[in-house]
C-alpha cells in the first residue's frame, strides 16, 4: 500500500514537472504560437495510449496460448487504460486543430483511424458485457482484441503511408524540435507511460477482485 | 498569450479524463471488496 502511495506520488510530481516545463520552460514555437504547447499532452498520450494497445494484444495472445485468466485481465486492464489515453487524444487534438487548421475536426488518414481505433476498443470492452461465461467471454475476447490491433501499425503508420493534413513527426527526427522541447517532451512522455503503468496496475486488481467475486458466487450457488 | 486558454482546457481536460477513470476505478474496486465479504460470510454461513 505504501508502495502504490509512493509511486502515486511520484507520478503526479511527474505530470505537474511536465506540465510546468510545457507552460513555462518551452520557448513558443515561431508558426503556431502558443497553442503548440498541446503537443506536449497530445503526442505523448497518443503514444502512450498505443502503448497500452499493444500491452493489451500481448494479454489477448497470452491467453489465447496458455488460457490462464490473468492474461485476460491483463488485456480488460490495458484496453481500458488505453481508451482513456485515446480519449484524451481526441479531444486534446480538436482543440489544438481550431486554431491551427480553422476546424475542429478533419476525415483525414490519421484522425479517422484513429477515431476507428477508439471505436473498436470500445466495441472489445462492449463484447465483454455479452458474454456470461468467464472462459468464453476471455477466449472470444482475445480473439477480437488480436483481429482490431491491426488498426495499431494504420494509425502509426498513417501520416507516411497517405496523404494527411496532420502534422509530420518532429520528435524522432534529427533537428525537429529545440533541445528544451525535446526534453519536455521526453518528460512528458515518461509521465504519462508511467500514469498508464499505475492506471493498469489499478484496474488489474479490480478485475482479479471480479475474479475472486465470480468464484465466490459460484461457490455458493454450489453449496 | 493568443490562445494560452485552449492550452489549459485542454491540460484540464486531459488530467479530468485521468482523475475520472482513476476515481471510477478506485470506487468499483472498493465495491468488489465489499462484496466478495459479504460472499465469504454467506460461504461461512453456509458451512
Amino acid at each position: 500500500m505504501a508502495i502504490r502511495s509512493l509511486s502515486a506520488v511520484v507520478v503526479i510530481l511527474l505530470l505537474a514537472a511536465s506540465a510546468y516545463g510545457a507552460f513555462f520552460l518551452v520557448p513558443t514555437e515561431a508558426t503556431m504560437g502558443i497553442v503548440q504547447r498541446i503537443f506536449y499532452l497530445h503526442a505523448p498520450c497518443g503514444m502512450t495510449a498505443l502503448s497500452a494497445f499493444l500491452v493489451c494484444f500481448i494479454g489477448n495472445l497470452g491467453y489465447l496460448f496458455k488460457r490462464q485468466p490473468k492474461w485476460d485481465w491483463l488485456a480488460v486492464s490495458s484496453a481500458e487504460v488505453g481508451l482513456a489515453f485515446c480519449t484524451v487524444v481526441l479531444l486534446t487534438g480538436p482543440i489544438w486543430a481550431k486554431p491551427a487548421w480553422g476546424v475542429y475536426w478533419a476525415w483525414d488518414a490519421r484522425l479517422t483511424s484513429t477515431l476507428v481505433l477508439w471505436l473498436l476498443y470500445l466495441s472489445y470492452l462492449i463484447l465483454r458485457t455479452l458474454v456470461e461465461d468467464l472462459d468464453r467471454r476471455a477466449l472470444i475476447s482475445s480473439f477480437y482484441g488480436v483481429f482490431i490491433f491491426l488498426d495499431v501499425p494504420l494509425v502509426y503508420g498513417s501520416i507516411w503511408w497517405w496523404r494527411t493534413q496532420h502534422p509530420q513527426p518532429v520528435v524522432f527526427t534529427s533537428g525537429g524540435l529545440d533541445p528544451t522541447m525535446r526534453k519536455v517532451f521526453y518528460l512528458s512522455w515518461f509521465s504519462l507511460t508511467a500514469l498508464m503503468a499505475l492506471l493498469i496496475r489499478q484496474r488489474y486488481e479490480l478485475e482479479q477482485a471480479r475474479g475472486e467475486a465470480e468464484v465466490l458466487a459460484r461457490e455458493l450457488e454450489a453449496a | 498569450m493568443k490562445n494560452l486558454g485552449s492550452v489549459f482546457a485542454a491540460y484540464m481536460i486531459g488530467w479530468g479524463v485521468f482523475f475520472g477513470f482513476y476515481l471510477t476505478v478506485a470506487r468499483r474496486t472498493s465495491a468488489l471488496r465489499e462484496e466478495i465479504e459479504r460472499l465469504k460470510n454467506s460461504l461461512n454461513r453456509g458451512k
